[in-house]
């Protein structure tokens, strides 16, 4: 019986990430298709026409840098806001921390549709209040600065909670053993903190990288006139698609999947070396003793 | 506070502050005011701002109960009205894709946690993780291929025999839209499951197992409590999700299915009444907010437990 | 190079808690100081003021003389030793140590060398450049030490260092400890709850509970002559019998106990008369035959073999529980349970003390 159920959860879980992956495979395959929609079936023969032609789409490459620049935008912001604000969290306590905590997880919670409307809003309505509602300079015009903006305003919370948590395992000591060693605040920040922090950091970074990429309902609402890639899709995909988009979709998985493997091919380099680390010091105290 | 100026120093600590302050103020509080406000007003010509027209109302908010539709639900005739309507259709589907979303996540939260070999497991994760790093629209256009008249899950399932003609997937209502909110979401459920789940003794359910009970009963009395701030927080993720996409109605959506972010967009973009946009977008937010809270309050739930 | 401390009225608030309560101690340069007592009775508190971390709410602090009020932690000729040490597991050894040099803008092979030089002084040479998690915890410690002494401190305040050791290596680190406190004459504070280490370690010890110092003296003074009972308990054993003071003259009372009248040392009880007769279990002999004073009819409980004594559990009369432990030098006899036998013992190493130094 037990056997039998375990069986069962093994079957269950290759289910499960088939169904999470098929349709990932099915829309790359569509890229190879010859035929004008973006389908796997009938299948009439492979090409890789939707590939030149993805190149040649001004447009789609227009959006993609446009996307790439946000993107990065967003996660420099996000990174040091929410790296600050994990480090003021940790640092209060009682009905404060309460206070600020929850305003700043509430952030993730909110809509994207309210928070594009309301950034939009905001800086327009100032804009006006400021120059009157003609000519109104940049910030206060719809545009990706105010994209930025909004994404921000949730993905910093996102950041906040990967650094809080490695936070957690900050030994306060250290920075106590720093000040007493007559290092500086700067120079706790820097030598101690800071680098303790930075594996929480860069996956802040990579999250708010990628949740920028992906987002729209922000977009939507406060891009003026300008692409991004994932609001170009939308377009694309409410019109006359072709497959130029599957094209694009399977390069985008393939980065995904490189990265993916990098990263973990990585991890375990680590793992390994901290294991033969940490079988020295086992060592070394057997000998002692 | 005293403990941060001794850590680090006076001019870090305002550095910090201020920080914190532009994205909590600047970026969050004062827009939604500003929202708020302007949820209120007219919809004026530029000219007319203000004007003497331009004075504070529930207008915005009265035109939710505009046009009725009549509809027929478990054979009861009803007139309501249609952006009541959307809301409701809106919740209710919202609601299914979370419960869905959990009956599907659960199983392999448990498995990931506590029966899967731990050196496979961040493999495992890693697959898992790939169509969350691949951009929400792409998988909702995913769906649309495989969905299509002419597309492969007919094609498959006419191969095998179980049916005759193509379906219309696409215009079936809400199924499009609930089949692609699963789809994109359900990994929002999985890991703070898998989170809570984890952070079970394992002697805890040899213990009860020991004591003989079965394994639903371990599963009732003691994974499903332990893990339910977990729950509780993919719940949240999930239903918030669901509730404010706009992007999977909009791509899977059917001539039936309105969603109420499709209609705040129209307004918004269509309309160009950004005043009523405001106050429908307000109605979702404090909607929704009023929803999840009392939820949580019937689970018992602190918003603290959520996103741990 | 070494520098004293004096402690003078120190108190410390944390909010209406008082963890330390009018501490005044004066610490000569040079010594290896030790504050010995439970968990939460301030030990740490009092570091802390001395480093610099806490300003203490009344009272002065001196270090080599001269008061401290105000100077920040780094501005203190002081070094703590963190109760986990508190390495920086992202830096090598070598830059764990000469940090405080880093901070103080020497260049890198100046660090360097300095680095080595202290590695070799706390028997650690040629590890410079391995990782803080590739050692072992006897190690670690050692790398703690070299990274303190890199500032030259005149005063080095250790908290606890050992308590995360195993046993073995925790009487290894006894030994170093006080072999690199007498090799670099720096003034050693050092805290523990552990009475063996304290006592083995020491010059000299102050007894600590809920907040007060209940005894400053070596660690002979401590053990063969505590002032109260608390001290007496902390740092061993007891027989104790409650009684009141009869007759007393010339530091020596006689002390009626439901169990009989015993003459002991009169400790010093203020008014009172009502009070604990304390006697180390060591200090006891069990005999067949009653003596002439201080004997108490028992009968045999369990006996247990602790490998270098023997400790016989035995009860009077009236059910009171007494030990006491004999010497195994490869012949002791060991008495039979059930036995009915007379416990006595040496009115010179019997004291009648007061309770704890405590707070009303
Ligand atoms: N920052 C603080 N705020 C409030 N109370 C504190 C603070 N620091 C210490 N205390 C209290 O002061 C008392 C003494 O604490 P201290 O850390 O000095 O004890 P200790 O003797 O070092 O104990 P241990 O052996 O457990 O380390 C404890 O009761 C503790 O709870
Ligand atoms: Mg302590």
């Amino acid at each position: 019986m037990h056997k039998f159920r375990q069986n069962l959860a093994h079957l269950y879980t290759v289910l499960f990430v088939l169904y999470l992956l098929t349709p990932l495979v099915v829309m790359s395959g569509a890229a190879f298709n010859d035929s004008k929609l973006p389908s796997i079936v009938p299948w009439k023969g492979w090409t890789l026409m939707w590939f030149g032609e993805m190149i040649s789409d001004q447009r789609m490459m227009l959006a993609f840098a446009n996307t790439l620049w946000v993107a990065v935008a967003v996660a420099g912001i996000s990174i040091i806001v929410g790296t600050a604000s994990a480090i003021l969290i940790n640092s209060v306590s009682g009905r404060a921390r309460t206070a600020l905590y929850g305003m700043m997880i509430s952030t993730i919670l909110i809509p994207g549709v309210v928070i594009g409307i309301s950034t939009m809003i905001m800086w327009t309505k100032l804009g006006g209040a400021l120059f009157g509602p003609e000519g109104k300079p940049w910030p206060f015009i719809p545009g990706l600065h105010l994209s930025i903006l909004g994404q921000v305003s949730y993905i910093a919370a996102m950041v906040m909670l990967l650094v809080l948590a490695r936070l957690q395992s900050f030994d306060a000591g250290l920075e106590e053993a720093a000040l007493d060693l007559g290092a500086s605040h700067a120079q706790v920040m820097r030598r101690i903190l800071l680098p303790h922090l930075y594996p929480a950091i860069g996956a802040g970074g990579a999250v708010a990288f990628f949740q920028s990429i992906e987002n729209f309902n922000v977009t939507q609402f406060t891009r003026g006139g300008a692409d991004t890639l994932t609001v170009y899709v939308f377009s694309k995909v409410r019109s006359g698609i072709t497959p130029t988009i599957n094209a694009l979709a399977f390069l985008l998985i393939c980065v995904t999947l490189v990265l993916a493997i990098i990263y973990e091919v990585n991890r375990r380099r680590r793992a390994r070396i901290e294991a033969a680390r940490q079988a020295e010091a086992r060592r070394a105290e057997e000998a002692l003793l | 506070m005293q403990d941060m100026l001794r850590r680090y120093g006076f001019g870090l600590t305002l550095a910090m502050c201020l920080l914190v302050t532009f994205w909590l103020v600047v970026l969050v509080i004062v827009p939604n005011i500003t929202l708020f406000e302007q949820s209120f007003r007219p919809y004026l010509p530029v000219v007319e701002i203000g004007g003497p027209r331009d004075t504070y109302s529930f207008a915005n908010y009265l035109k939710v109960f505009d046009g009725n539709v009549d509809k027929s639900l478990f054979g009861i005739s009803f007139s309501i009205p249609v952006h009541v309507y959307t809301f409701g259709l809106t919740i209710f589907y919202s609601m299914l894709v979370t419960l869905i979303c959990f009956a599907m996540a659960y199983p392999l939260a448990y498995y990931m946690a506590k029966i899967v070999n731990p050196r496979s497991l961040p493999t495992l994760i890693l697959l898992l993780f790939i169509p969350l790093w691949v951009s929400e629209v792409l998988r909702a256009f995913a769906w649309w291929i495989i969905l299509a008249f002419k597309g492969p899950l007919n094609a498959l399932l006419m191969g095998l025999g179980l049916i005759e003609d193509p379906i219309r997937w696409t215009n079936m209502g809400y199924t499009g839209v609930v089949v692609g909110l699963i789809y994109t979401y359900v990994l929002f459920m999985l890991f703070p499951i898998y989170n809570g789940v984890q952070s079970l003794d394992t002697n805890q359910i040899e213990a009860a197992e020991d004591l003989g009970a079965p394994w639903w009963k371990i599963h009732w009395r003691i994974v499903l409590p332990h893990s339910k701030p977990g729950i509780a927080s993919g719940s949240v993720m999930v239903f918030m999700l669901s509730a404010g996409s706009l992007l999977v109605p909009s791509i899977l959506g059917s001539t039936t299915s309105q969603w109420f972010t499709q209609t705040i967009d129209q307004w918004f973009k269509d309309a160009l009444d950004w005043n009523t946009a405001s106050a429908y977008a307000f109605l979702l937010l404090l909607l929704c907010t009023v929803f999840v809270s009392v939820a949580m309050w019937l689970f018992k739930v602190k918003l603290s437990d959520i996103a741990k | 190079m070494s520098a004293g401390i004096d402690l003078e009225n120190v108190c410390c608030d944390f909010g209406t808690f008082r963890a330390v309560d009018n501490a005044n101690v004066s610490i000569k340069p040079g010594e290896f100081f030790s504050f010995l007592g439970p968990s939460g009775c301030g030990k740490t508190t009092i570091l802390r003021m001395v480093s610099g971390f806490i300003e203490p709410t009344e009272g002065v602090i001196r270090i080599g003389g001269k008061d401290v009020k105000g100077q920040r932690p780094n501005q203190r000729p002081t070094a703590l030793i963190f109760q986990n040490l508190a390495l920086f597991p992202l830096m090598p050894i070598w830059e764990n140590i000469s940090f405080g040099l880093e901070v103080r803008g020497v260049d890198k092979a100046t660090r360097r060398a300095k680095a080595e030089e202290l590695l070799k002084l706390v028997d650690l040479p040629g590890a410079g450049d391995k990782m803080v998690s590739q050692l072992s915890g006897g190690q670690k410690q050692r790398v703690a030490i070299a990274r303190a002494l890199a500032v030259e401190p005149s005063v080095m305040l250790l908290d606890e260092p050992l308590s995360a050791l195993d046993l073995k290596l925790r009487q290894h680190m006894r030994a170093e400890l006080r072999a690199i406190q007498r090799r670099t004459g720096v003034t050693f504070i050092y805290i523990t709850h552990d009475q063996g280490e304290a006592l083995a370690m020491s010059d000299r010890v102050g007894v600590m509970s809920q907040g007060r110092i209940q005894q400053i003296a070596d660690p002979r003074e401590i053990y063969n002559n505590p002032v109260n009972g608390f001290v007496a308990s902390f740092v061993g054993e007891n027989n104790i019998f409650e009684g009141e003071v009869q007759t007393a003259a010339s530091g020596m009372a006689s002390f009626s106990t439901p169990h009989g009248t015993f003459r002991a040392r009169l400790g010093d009880l203020g008014d009172k008369k009502h009070a604990k007769l304390y006697v180390r279990p060591e200090h006891t002999l069990l005999s067949t035959a009653a003596t002439v004073e201080n004997a108490v009819l028992v009968t045999i409980g369990d006996v247990s073999f602790e490998g270098n004594f023997i400790a016989v559990h035995a009860s009077t009369e009236s059910g009171a529980h007494l030990t006491s432990e004999i010497r195994n030098d490869g012949s002791a006899t060991v008495p039979e349970k059930g036995a009915r036998m007379f416990m006595s013992f040496d009115p010179a190493r019997a004291s009648i003390l007061p309770d704890a130094n405590v707070r009303a």
